[in-house]
């Protein structure tokens, strides 16, 4: 049980406080409300290369990172394709470093120009060490466009394409922080060696007066159920023929997106998981394989992926993927194997939550899509799964239609 | 308020930092066991730590393998029932082959350690290695590394380790499809039978323990025949080194990025620079803010990030810069490298800098003592290495008092250009 308190300042930024007397450290945790979906299909990357922009330097502040060094502290940040997080620890003695960093940035940026382009090449180069310059870098743009039709999850969170990032305008920039870096549409958690009183004084001081913006009210096109399987096939200069298939399956806070994770560990969940069982040790099709899924917000995917052995055929892999995902959805799982996937994902999340700064980045998770609370919740609501509710929906979603399927082959 | 003005801080070098202490007892058998009873959460490790790194083998990939099919069939359950039985408590068993040591590690919940200590114990006393779970095992494993050879910076990364210490040590050899292919089970088995079942271990264990933990310990551990002769072979770096060497190597015509490698050998974490070193590799280019991530990174924009670091191997260390830049930029990238060398050697750094670097030290330490599996971690790291807490209070107090004077002489004595491999991959 992670304990919290919440508070909202007037301006709509929604605070909330872990305290953990514990550890010597606090960790502040700036999520914003804003991630590759909410982007234009014509400036993919966008959300990603702001988040870059935000070290640049604000109004105020010239450097972002040295002042927060010299306190002893250290940052990071991440987008996803439906958030956009920025996260400091520092000694808990320098707590005020960090409102001062961050609430200068969400007041406003400097809009440096040279930052622009230097952070454009940035992340060009990030661009092509994760997905140019490597084997099989390119599969989950091609398999993002083939799965999803409508909904902006068809793109990376990275971008569709270099040019998109090249073409950012310093103008693009000002405008897309108006609209997302606001309090309105941010979750301020703040954990550690901290308590709630100091807290809610600080966040007054710094935060209270920045303007609160507008709320940014999400209308995204979402992805009808697709009606007939989809198929592509690839040839490309990898060493490995490799197969990929993609189920859509639900939102995050659809009460079935846990039978669902359930799902993904009774097929892949470690050494004695059923598709490394049979497809790996008894059949020896593959050299690897996994079944994991996006766990995005708004309806995802699910994915049975892996490696060919040299020699063995596309047909012959996803025959025997078939014949797995025939017998979960014909006969009930044993009460042992529903048990082993629970006690797996009790350890899973006991481990999660060990360190202060995970808990302060899922309790900003949980806030934006509701309600932080829900961390607390999660154990009863898997531990709640049934055999057949497994079965169920393992029939429903391992339709054929509600597939997606790319073969990528090794063109030596 | 005024939002110009930083809030007054705590200067990091004023802090006490306290690393806690370390139990330690000992199994009838002679067996250490180090532990940190401490944390708030129902969770524990154990781990295993052999003698049984890639140094103590005769021909390549034996320790590795042993190291690895340990938990891939004993006398009495197959691969597939340790598996699940692991899987089963929620606990997650991995192991890992370093050069001087080879580890098994258990992560779990408290309260199934007594259900997992009794499995983990046949790991060590009756592993089979199939011939099935063999021919597995070496299929697969030279499939990954077919994949890995298309990657520029894992090339770089092996070349790399080659030049500074020659492809016959233990520091430098590296994997191919010829040496999977020579594992045979007999070498794997006998390895195993003098390097486990009679080899030498320590035993690190964290977390929130069960009741009588010492007693559950000698009684899986300690009456095995296991023993606690820590000795690790004499390593010596017999080739003839060719430093200055530039070498560029084209390892796929498409690719668009070269991963960069400029590296020279240092001496251990024993030598009295060591210490002072790491403060200077923390300017130049051991954390965001340093001095190689501002320039080529911040300022030029040619890499995603680029990085330097003292390797922590046991006998000889290394100092190595790395970054995977675009391909149009490499030789701009390696020039800016030298450049940034020759102004830590020509200029002393600022007061200003300097006291950052402490402070940033200072407190990404004690952020790094965070819970009892860092704790264990660190302490880890001092009694393989021969050290004990002194060697932490000394760290600190070197991070706090070292000079600008001290460290451009050191920069003058280790930033050589001409005593460094310079490597480019693409």
């Amino acid at each position: 049980m992670i304990q919290f308190d919440k508070f909202s300042l007037g301006n709509g930024l929604r605070v909330i406080v872990h305290t953990d007397t514990t550890t010597p450290m606090a960790v502040v945790n700036i999520m914003y409300d804003v991630g590759a979906r909410d982007e234009s299909p014509l400036q993919t990357g966008f959300a990603h290369l702001f988040e870059h922009l935000m070290f640049g330097g604000s109004t105020n502040i010239p450097n972002y990172d040295a002042p927060l060094q010299r306190a002893g502290g250290e940052n990071n940040a991440y987008t996803t394709n439906d958030l956009t997080n920025f996260y400091i620890q520092l000694p808990a003695e320098n707590l005020e470093t960090a409102f001062w960093l961050e609430s200068d940035r969400m007041l406003s940026l400097a809009f440096n120009k040279k930052s622009l382009e230097v952070q454009r090449k940035v992340v060009c180069e990030e661009f092509k060490e994760h997905y140019l310059n490597k084997p099989y870098g390119d599969v989950w743009h091609k398999m993002r466009e083939l799965a999803y039709t409508a909904h902006p999850y068809k793109w990376m969170t990275i971008g569709k394409e270099l040019s998109h990032i090249e073409n950012a305008k310093l103008e693009d920039v000002k405008n897309f922080f108006t609209k997302h870096y606001c309090p309105v549409n941010a979750i301020l958690v703040v954990a550690g060696n901290v308590s709630t009183e100091k807290v809610k004084q600080l966040t007054e001081k710094w935060f209270g007066n920045i303007p609160s913006g507008e709320k940014y009210i999400r209308n995204l096109p979402q992805e009808p159920t697709q009606a007939e399987a989809k198929r592509l096939k690839v040839v490309a200069d990898v060493p490995l023929d490799a197969f990929y298939k993609c189920w859509h399956i639900y939102p995050r806070l659809d009460q079935r997106y846990y039978i669902i994770d359930l799902i993904t560990e009774v097929l892949s969940g470690g050494g004695s998981s059923r598709l490394y069982q049979s497809l790996v040790k008894e059949k020896k099709l593959m050299s690897s394989i996994d079944c994991y899924h996006t766990g995005s917000f708004d309806a995802g995917l699910l994915s049975i992926e892996g490696k060919l052995i040299k020699g063995m055929s596309m047909e012959s892999v996803e025959g025997a993927i078939n014949e797995e995902i025939e017998k979960i959805c014909k006969e009930l799982i044993s009460n042992t194997e529903l048990q082993k996937v629970k006690n797996q994902t009790e350890s899973l999340l006991a481990f999660e939550d060990l360190s202060v700064m995970n808990r302060a980045n899922s309790l900003a998770l949980y806030e934006i899509l509701g309600n932080a609370n829900l961390m607390n919740e999660e154990w009863e609501k898997y531990n709640a799964v049934t055999a057949i509710d497994i079965q169920q929906e393992c029939n429903i979603i391992f339709r054929e239609s509600n597939s997606n399927t790319l073969c990528y082959y090794s063109k030596n | 308020m005024n939002r110009k003005v930083a809030p007054i801080i705590t200067d990091p070098i004023n802090f006490d930092l306290k690393l806690k202490s370390i139990e330690k007892f000992t199994l009838d058998n002679g067996v250490p066991v180090y532990s940190i009873n401490a944390g708030a959460e129902d969770v524990m490790m154990v781990e295993l730590v052999f003698f049984s790194g890639n140094c103590f083998e005769k021909q390549n990939l034996i320790a590795a393998t042993a190291n690895y099919l340990l938990k891939n069939g004993t006398a009495q359950k197959t691969a597939f029932q340790l598996n699940e039985h692991f899987e089963f408590y929620g606990s997650f068993l991995s192991r890992a082959c370093y050069n001087e040591t080879a580890t098994i590690t258990l992560h779990t919940l408290s309260k199934h350690i007594h259900e997992l200590l009794p499995v983990m114990q046949s790991l060590v006393q009756e592993s089979i290695f199939p011939d099935d779970e063999l021919a597995t095992y070496q299929q697969n494993m030279k499939q990954a590394l077919q994949v890995n050879l298309k990657k520029s910076n894992f090339v770089a990364g092996r070349l790399i380790d080659t030049y500074l210490f020659g492809k016959d040590h233990p520091y430098g050899k590296y994997s191919s499809n010829k040496d999977f292919d020579a594992i045979t089970k007999e070498t794997v088995l006998s390895f195993y039978k003098k390097k486990y079942q009679q080899g030498n271990c320590m035993i690190f264990i964290a977390g929130k323990f069960p009741p009588s933990i010492e007693a559950t310990m000698n009684n899986f551990f300690g009456k095995l025949s296991i023993g606690n002769n820590f000795k690790i072979p004499e390593m010596p770096l017999s080739f003839i080194e060719k430093p200055g060497e530039k070498i560029n190597i084209i390892n796929d015509e498409t690719g668009v990025q070269a991963s960069i490698r400029i590296a020279r050998r240092m001496p251990n974490r024993h030598h009295p620079d060591f210490q002072k070193l790491m403060v200077l590799n923390t300017i130049f280019g051991g954390y965001f803010g340093s001095r190689l991530m501002k320039n080529i990174r911040e300022d030029k924009g040619y890499t995603y990030g680029i990085h330097s670091s003292l390797q922590n191997h046991i006998q000889h260390s290394a100092w190595i810069i790395g970054a995977d830049v675009g391909k149009d930029v490499c030789q701009a990238t390696i020039e800016e490298i030298y450049k940034e060398m020759k102004i830590m050697k020509e200029n002393s750094v600022s007061e200003d800098e300097l006291m950052l670097v402490k402070n940033y030290m200072i407190g990404s330490i004690l952020g790094d003592l965070d819970g009892p599996f860092q704790i264990i971690a660190r302490w880890k790291n001092y009694i393989l290495n021969n050290l004990n807490e002194n060697y932490f209070y000394e760290a600190i107090q070197t991070i706090k008092s070292t000079s600008a004077e001290e460290l451009q002489s050191l920069a003058k004595k280790y930033l050589n250009p001409e005593e460094f491999y310079e490597l480019s991959v693409i």
